[in-house]
């Protein structure tokens, strides 16, 4: 029976905790007895049989007829997935998305379909690599496929190949790939790796243009949601729900299928980062030490590629197909049921060790606009009812937080780094006089459509999912970041922890109560 | 008196040129540079002014020829030994203070001047460089007729002073390099007006903010209107005084290319700009930095050479392609601004170092006995956080 979540109170027998940092670790000892670590609940039981859930999931669906009863020869079929950005780290082969796909085009093929198309849904993330879709979809899928041209990496920026579906009673513009809207049944398969992803999310922001992208995607809407974790306090959630209503009345017949996984993320020789101190043996010790050491002395192309090589153990935990709200339902409640850990109040200090990855950094590198959005963004949102930090309390985040970019996936990040981060940190401030210029940025649109760069908004996305929790604190420091490119993101570098509680006490005092939430593995912290 | 000079001797230009890829300061000691006993220049005849100097600059030509660097061109328009030093403020024996001119033109070596009111530095014939009543030499400083800065003593010719009432010494050091960054600033001039798109600013982009970068800033913010300017800098009081001067944009030297892209929404294609900055002004003069230049100009632009280049080793196919028009901005003359006015570079210098505060970017200065420290401190100013270094006579202490 695994474990829940669970909340250790420090004393002074307890270990030194271990907190992520980019592509290494580092061991922290937190002040006794007013200090807590947040542990994520041990891995769910996954499904034994996959394949077999898969197919009983969609022969049963929720408030929808059986998928084969959908299916007819002569229609329209596409099937839209999720790209590279889940799951996090991406899972062993075969990938979910090639085991659900294969079944549901065995099941289009015994009904006569024959023209089917496969669409990454990208929304404004960079277009995947070979070896990316391949490990998504399997080789059989994707040379059946692609070199028929029938696989497709969504373009939001192709006038040609998008669909003007109406707008919200809000006044928000809905406008998804053209080949989708026009399609007699749009299937979602989807990966829920946090209660954020899934739902009208999937289809209405997926399979979005930028003209649609921007009613959700700003600052007021990510600053109001409270957070994305959690559907209904979330404006951001809510307005995605709203183009919902308009893709259900006048887009195309959505069969959505959403996947929920178990937190089992580390394989070996890594497990040990799952596991709490005080339960590491001396095999644990011992891969710790060796590992970072190894790292620190390793360049950071060679860790990175280590970390970015890991193949998670994840397993599905539940599926569920049919009507995109009655089956996010579920979804969400099967992930809460995994990842949700009761907390008691809030902090005066959060601390947050970022790891090597987030959504946008798959393959690639962890540059400083990440670090923010994976700390403030992701981390902090990380909760139900409450922040887990005070308001204009202090959020620590441990990375090295080094001034380098991927040329090729990240090119706006490098000039948003450069020249909007210069001129301004403030979310609002940037969207009014910056955001126009590099959505519509035709090199960073040429980079998009034709190579495996980001969206040239996409930065200022980033910078706006972590606009909620920059109001919310008081302050933001980094231990062990470079400290020019720290104080460029407007935060404060500190060299060790003790320097950052220090400089923190002028914020929270000089004897706070800090909380480290030790993730991954996920969890959403459930604050009372 | 004593005085720095510089002697033609083939074996310590070598030593020069190989011990300044260890240090600037051993390059100064083993170099051609001496301090030494020298005499006085002879007044070469009517016309002629005794200056004495006050402050004289170290230029970045004048540490090329230390180290060894300077190009073989010069061969043949300089005459050895030499007392170097082109930036001056001096006075004369009466007392009157002036700024000094440093080309040796027509009138200096006895010829009429190529118009009415040309400048030193104006005409297209440089015959009269090495002809005339001098011995070769394109600028006091590199001519062994007249002596230069870098001594108590010099001569000067009428047509090469500027008398300048009460600007202080310290901002009249500066007009000199400050005419020459105004002459490259005022080279865009032409490129900027004929745009065919004058909708928006042309973008004019300074690679380097040493002195005469930050002369060109504050040249083309002055003089040249509707640019955008971007500067690359590599170090913070550098980029400091950049955007104090006038720049709208300044980045590190890496930066440089992509901010030239964002101002003009172009592409970059492998490692050129499709389009790029109307005018590029490199105010560094290395292989790279001409490179550099030639990859963010766009076609049919033009790339202004301010800082002297000497051998570069550059792939010109871009330059062939895209048709680019490679300028040089050697020293100074009479300028035809974009009003319509017409004026000296020098009197424009004099006007601009006024506004700006030109003294600012005066970092330190040495005795002429501390030639080796003062050497060293200037070729490595840009990292200790100067700019301009000079040499001061003013105690009578050299």
């Amino acid at each position: 029976m695994p474990r829940p979540g669970f909340v250790l109170d420090v004393d002074r027998s307890t270990p030194p905790t271990l907190f992520w940092h980019g592509e290494g670790f580092r061991l922290e000892k937190l002040p006794a007895d007013r200090s807590r670590v947040i542990y994520a609940p041990e891995p769910h039981d996954a499904i034994d049989d996959v394949d077999g859930a898969i197919r009983t999931a969609l022969l049963h669906p929720i408030d929808m007829d059986p998928l084969p009863s959908l299916l007819f020869p002569g229609m329209k079929l596409t099937i839209a997935f999720d790209d590279v950005s889940l799951p996090l780290p991406k899972m062993r082969r075969p990938d979910l998305r090639q085991r659900i796909i294969e079944q549901v085009l065995t099941m289009a093929a015994d009904a006569g379909v024959d023209d089917v198309h496969l669409i990454a849904a990208l929304a404004l993330h960079r277009r995947m690599h070979e070896f990316e879709l391949r490990h998504a979809l399997g080789d059989r899928v994707y040379d059946a496929f692609e070199p028929r041209g029938l696989l497709f990496q969504h373009d939001a920026e192709d006038p040609d190949n998008l669909a003007f579906l109406g707008t919200t009673d809000q006044g928000e513009e809905i406008e998804i790939n053209k080949r989708a809207a026009e399609s007699d049944l749009l299937i979602y398969v989807n990966i829920n790796l946090v209660a954020m992803d899934g739902g009208w999310k999937s289809t209405a922001v997926g399979l979005a243009s930028y003209r649609s992208l921007r009613h959700h995607h700003n600052p007021t809407t990510m600053e109001a949601s409270h957070s994305f974790m959690d559907q209904h306090a979330s404006e951001l959630h809510k307005s995605t729900w709203r183009m919902g209503k308009v893709m259900r009345d006048h887009g195309p017949k959505v069969f959505q299928i959403e996947t929920t996984l178990n937190t089992d993320t580390f394989p070996q020789p890594f497990e040990f980062l799952a596991k709490r101190e005080w339960e590491w043996n001396a095999k644990d010790r011992a891969l710790y030490l060796a590992s970072a050491k190894a790292l620190a002395k390793a360049p950071p192309r060679t860790a990175r590629k280590i970390f970015h090589g890991i193949e998670a153990p994840h397993q599905m935990t539940s599926i569920q197909c049919g009507e995109v709200e009655a089956v996010h339902k579920v979804t969400t409640q099967n992930v809460y049921d995994q990842q949700l850990v009761e907390v008691e109040g809030q902090t005066d200090i959060l601390m947050l060790g970022i790891p090597y990855i987030c959504p946008y950094n798959v393959n690639s590198i962890m540059n400083p606009i990440l670090v923010m959005c994976t700390g403030l963004g992701y981390f902090f949102n990380l909760y139900r009812g409450k922040p887990l930090v005070r308001e204009g309390g202090v959020v620590i985040l441990t990375h090295p937080t080094t001034n380098e970019f991927h040329p090729v996936h990240h090119p706006s990040y490098i000039d948003f780094f450069e020249e909007v981060l210069a001129d301004t940190t403030d979310p609002h401030v940037m969207s009014q006089k910056w955001e126009q210029q590099y959505a519509e940025d035709d090199w960073y649109r040429h980079l998009y459509r034709t190579t495996n760069a980001y969206h040239g908004v996409h930065p200022f996305y980033m910078w706006y999912w972590g606009s909620h929790g920059m109001k919310h604190v008081g302050k933001v420091i980094i231990v062990g970041g470079d400290a020019a490119t720290v104080r460029k993101l407007g935060f404060t570098p500190a060299s060790t922890m003790n320097d950052a509680l220090e400089i923190a006490s002028d914020t929270v005092g000089r004897h706070p109560t800090i909380t480290h939430m030790k993730t991954p593995p996920l969890m959403i912290a459930d604050v009372k | 008196m004593k005085a720095l000079q510089v002697s033609r001797s083939v074996p310590k230009l070598g030593m020069a040129r190989l011990a300044s890829a260890v240090s600037p300061l051993a390059a100064a000691k083993l170099g051609p540079l001496a301090y030494t006993t020298v005499d006085e220049p002879e007044l070469p005849g009517p016309g002629w002014h005794r200056v004495h100097t006050r402050l004289a600059g170290i230029c970045g030509s004048d540490l090329s020829l230390v180290e060894g660097h300077a190009s073989l061109y010069f061969d043949d328009v300089v005459s050895f030994p030499f007392v170097p030093g082109h930036e001056v403020v001096g006075e004369l024996d009466d007392g009157t203070r002036v700024i000094l001119e440093p080309v040796l033109g027509h009138e200096a070596r006895g010829f009429a001047p190529p118009f009415e009111g040309a400048a030193p530095g104006d005409g297209d014939d440089y015959s009269h460089l090495s002809t005339g009543a001098l011995e070769p030499g394109i600028q006091t400083g590199f001519c062994c007729s007249t002596g230069g800065g870098w001594a108590p003593t010099f001569v000067a010719h009428e047509s090469q002073l500027h008398r300048i009432g009460d600007m202080p010494d310290e901002r009249a050091v500066l007009v000199e390099p400050f005419a020459g960054g105004i002459h490259a600033a005022l080279l865009a001039a032409p490129v900027v007006a004929a745009r065919q798109d004058t909708t928006r600013p042309a973008v004019v982009a300074v690679l380097g903010a040493g002195t005469m970068g930050l002369a060109a800033i504050a040249g083309l913010r002055r003089y040249v209107p509707d640019v955008e300017i971007i500067v690359g800098a590599r170090y913070p009081h550098q980029q400091m005084l950049a955007k104090a001067y006038g720049a709208d944009v300044v980045v590190g030297p890496d930066g440089l290319q992509r901010a030239v892209r964002r101002a003009t929404g172009c592409h970059l294609i492998g490692d050129h700009l499709s389009s790029g900055a109307h005018v590029t002004i490199d105010a560094v003069g290395t292989s790279a930095t001409v490179a550099d230049s030639l990859r963010i100009t766009r076609p049919r632009g033009r790339v202004v050479l301010l800082g002297m280049p000497a051998e570069v080793t550059v792939d010109l196919t871009g330059l062939w392609h895209r048709e680019t028009e490679l300028k040089g901005a050697y020293t100074y003359g009479t300028e035809h601004l974009p009003d319509g006015r017409t004026a000296r570079t020098f009197d424009l210098a004099i006007e601009t170092a006024t506004a700006v505060e030109a003294e600012r970017l005066l970092s330190a200065t040495y005795p002429l006995s501390d030639h080796v420290d003062a050497i060293a401190h200037a070729a490595t100013a840009g990292r200790r956080g100067a700019v301009k270094i000079a040499f001061d006579m003013r105690t009578g202490d050299t």
